[in-house]
C-alpha cells in the first residue's frame, strides 16, 4: 500500500513543530496544511506578502487583493499580517522561517534539488523555490519515488538544471522517507510506507543511502 | 508643493515614455498591477520595453496587453506561466527573458532605489543562475553578486493615497508595489481614492510620498480573480 498524496502530507505535517513560520509550496505540500497535528499551532508564509493564511473563502467572499502564491484566492486570520515581497523574501533568506515543504522532480543523494526547469519544455521559471531552499532553516521535499516513466527520482545526481544545491534534508515519497541530521551526512532510510519493503524502495532508487536501522 | 495628482494615466504618462526604456510594474500575478498604466502605455504605443515584473500578465490582462501589441522586448520576471502569447513568443525568439528568483528580484528592486549597485545572496548559488556571476565566500558559505536594478519608470497600484503621494496599500495587493516603487527615476502610482494631505495616519503609510512622483485615481477597478478558491459553508 503507497502512500496517496494525503497520506504524504500528512506524514510532511508530523515534522511540524508548535510555535513554527512555515512555507508550503504548490501541489502536495498545500495538502499539509490539511494535516497540523492537533496542539501544534504554525504559522503559514505566503511568499507574495502574507504571515498567517487562512482558509479559503466561502462563496461570495473572495477578495481580489487576498492571493496565496498559488494565486488562489484565500482568507485572513486574526494574526495575520501583511508586507511587500522585499520583506517577504527578506524573512525567508535571512533564515526567519523554520521549515519548507516544496515538490521536486529530482533530488540527489548530496541534497541537491532540481524542480525548475526541464530543458527543451516551455519555462514558467523559479519562483521563490531558489530563494526558499537557500534560505529556510529545514527543507522537505515531498514527490513520487518514480517518474510517469517509471524512472527514480531520488537519484545519485541530478540531470535537470539545479534549484539548489546541498539544501534537502527530508525527502517523503509515497514509498518511504528519509533524513538527514545536516548537510555533511548521508541520507537514511527511516521509514516505509505500509507493505512496502526496503528492497523495493532500494530497486526503485539510485541514490545512496543508509538502510532502515533494525529494531 | 509640486503638483502630483494628474486627472489619468495618459497625462501622468506624459513626457515619460520613449523607446528602449526600462520599467519595473509592480503585481504579483493580477494582484496589485497598475492597470490603468499598462493601458495607457499600451496605447502610447511605446515600443522595445524592457519590464521587469515578478510575472508577465495572463493573455490578455495585465502586462499580457503589451505582449500582444509586441511593445515588449525582454522581461525580467521570476514566474511566467498562464500566458500563452508569451510562450508562443519566447519559443519563436521574439521576446528575451531573464529568469531571476522571486526575492533575488525584489531585493534588486528595492537594492536599486536604495542607491545599492549590488549585494551578495546565496539564492542561485551552483545553478543556472549564478553563471556569470562573481562568487564570494563569507564565513565559510558561497553567495552570489546581484545587481541593483535602477528603472527608468516604475509603476504601481495603491489602495489609498493623500495629495502628497503618501500610500497605503491592501491586503496582499502590496507585494511588488512597495520595492518597485522605490526603484523608479520616475514613480507613478495609480490609486483607488486620493484624500486630502493629513487624511491618513503618518504612522500607518506603507508607502512614504517622496518615492510617488506622479499619482492617479485608477477606480473603478473590476479586480480579476486568477484562482476562485472557495469552501463551503458547514450547515450548523
Amino acid at each position: 500500500m503507497v502512500w496517496t498524496r494525503d497520506d504524504m502530507a500528512a506524514r510532511a505535517a508530523k515534522e511540524l513543530r508548535d510555535g513554527y513560520y512555515v512555507n508550503l509550496g504548490i501541489g502536495i505540500p498545500t495538502l499539509v496544511a490539511n494535516h497540523i497535528p492537533a496542539g501544534v499551532e504554525v504559522t503559514l508564509q505566503s511568499e507574495n506578502g502574507m504571515l498567517g493564511i487562512g482558509p479559503f473563502p466561502y462563496a461570495g467572499e473572495e477578495d481580489p487583493d487576498l492571493i496565496n502564491a498559488g494565486k488562489q484566492t484565500i482568507s485572513e486570520l486574526p494574526q495575520s499580517v501583511y508586507f511587500s515581497s522585499a520583506d517577504s523574501f527578506a524573512m525567508i533568506r535571512g533564515g526567519h522561517i523554520d521549515l519548507t515543504v516544496l515538490g521536486a522532480m529530482e533530488v540527489a543523494e548530496n541534497g541537491d534539488i532540481a524542480n525548475w526547469m526541464i530543458p527543451g519544455k516551455m519555462i514558467k521559471g523559479m519562483g521563490g523555490a531558489m530563494d526558499l531552499v537557500a534560505g529556510v532553516k529545514r527543507i522537505i521535499v515531498v514527490m513520487e519515488h518514480t517518474s510517469k516513466n517509471g524512472d527514480p527520482k531520488f537519484i545519485s545526481a541530478c540531470t535537470l538544471p539545479l534549484t539548489g544545491k546541498n539544501v534537502v534534508d527530508m525527502v517523503i515519497t509515497d514509498l518511504a522517507v528519509f533524513q538527514r541530521p545536516d548537510h555533511h551526512s548521508p541520507f537514511r532510510l527511516i521509514e516505509l510506507a505500509p507493505g512496502v519493503t526496503a528492497e523495493e524502495v532500494a530497486a526503485k532508487t539510485t541514490a545512496k543511502y543508509e538502510a532502515l536501522a533494525t529494531a | 508643493m509640486a503638483r502630483k495628482l494628474y486627472s489619468d494615466a495618459a497625462s501622468a504618462l506624459d513626457g515619460v515614455l520613449f523607446d528602449g526604456m526600462i520599467i519595473c510594474a509592480g503585481g504579483f500575478g493580477l494582484c496589485g498591477i497598475p492597470e490603468r498604466l499598462i493601458d495607457a502605455i499600451r496605447d502610447a504605443g511605446t515600443k522595445d520595453l524592457t519590464i521587469a515584473s515578478n510575472n508577465a500578465g495572463i493573455d490578455g490582462e495585465g502586462l499580457g496587453k503589451l505582449l500582444r501589441t509586441r511593445q515588449v522586448k525582454k522581461m525580467i520576471s521570476s514566474y511566467v506561466g498562464e500566458n500563452k502569447e508569451f510562450e508562443r513568443q519566447y519559443l519563436a525568439g521574439e521576446l528575451e527573458v531573464e529568469f531571476c528568483p522571486q526575492g533575488t528580484l525584489a531585493e534588486r528592486c528595492r537594492a536599486g532605489g536604495a542607491g545599492i549597485p549590488g549585494f551578495y545572496t546565496k539564492t542561485g548559488v551552483g545553478t543556472q543562475v549564478a553563471e556569470g556571476k562573481e562568487v564570494k565566500t563569507f564565513d565559510g558559505e558561497e553567495y552570489i553578486l546581484e545587481r541593483g536594478i535602477r528603472a527608468d519608470l516604475a509603476i504601481i497600484k495603491g489602495w489609498k493615497a493623500d495629495e502628497a503621494g503618501n500610500l497605503i496599500f491592501r491586503k496582499t495587493a502590496r507585494n511588488f508595489n512597495q520595492p518597485m516603487a522605490t526603484a523608479g527615476k520616475v514613480c507613478i502610482a495609480e490609486v483607488e481614492e486620493i484624500v486630502p494631505v493629513g487624511g491618513l495616519d503618518p504612522d500607518q503609510i506603507h508607502l512614504p510620498g517622496i518615492y510617488v512622483n506622479r499619482l492617479i485615481v485608477g477606480s473603478p477597478y473590476d479586480k480579476k480573480i486568477e484562482f476562485r478558491t472557495v469552501r463551503e459553508r458547514v450547515a450548523a
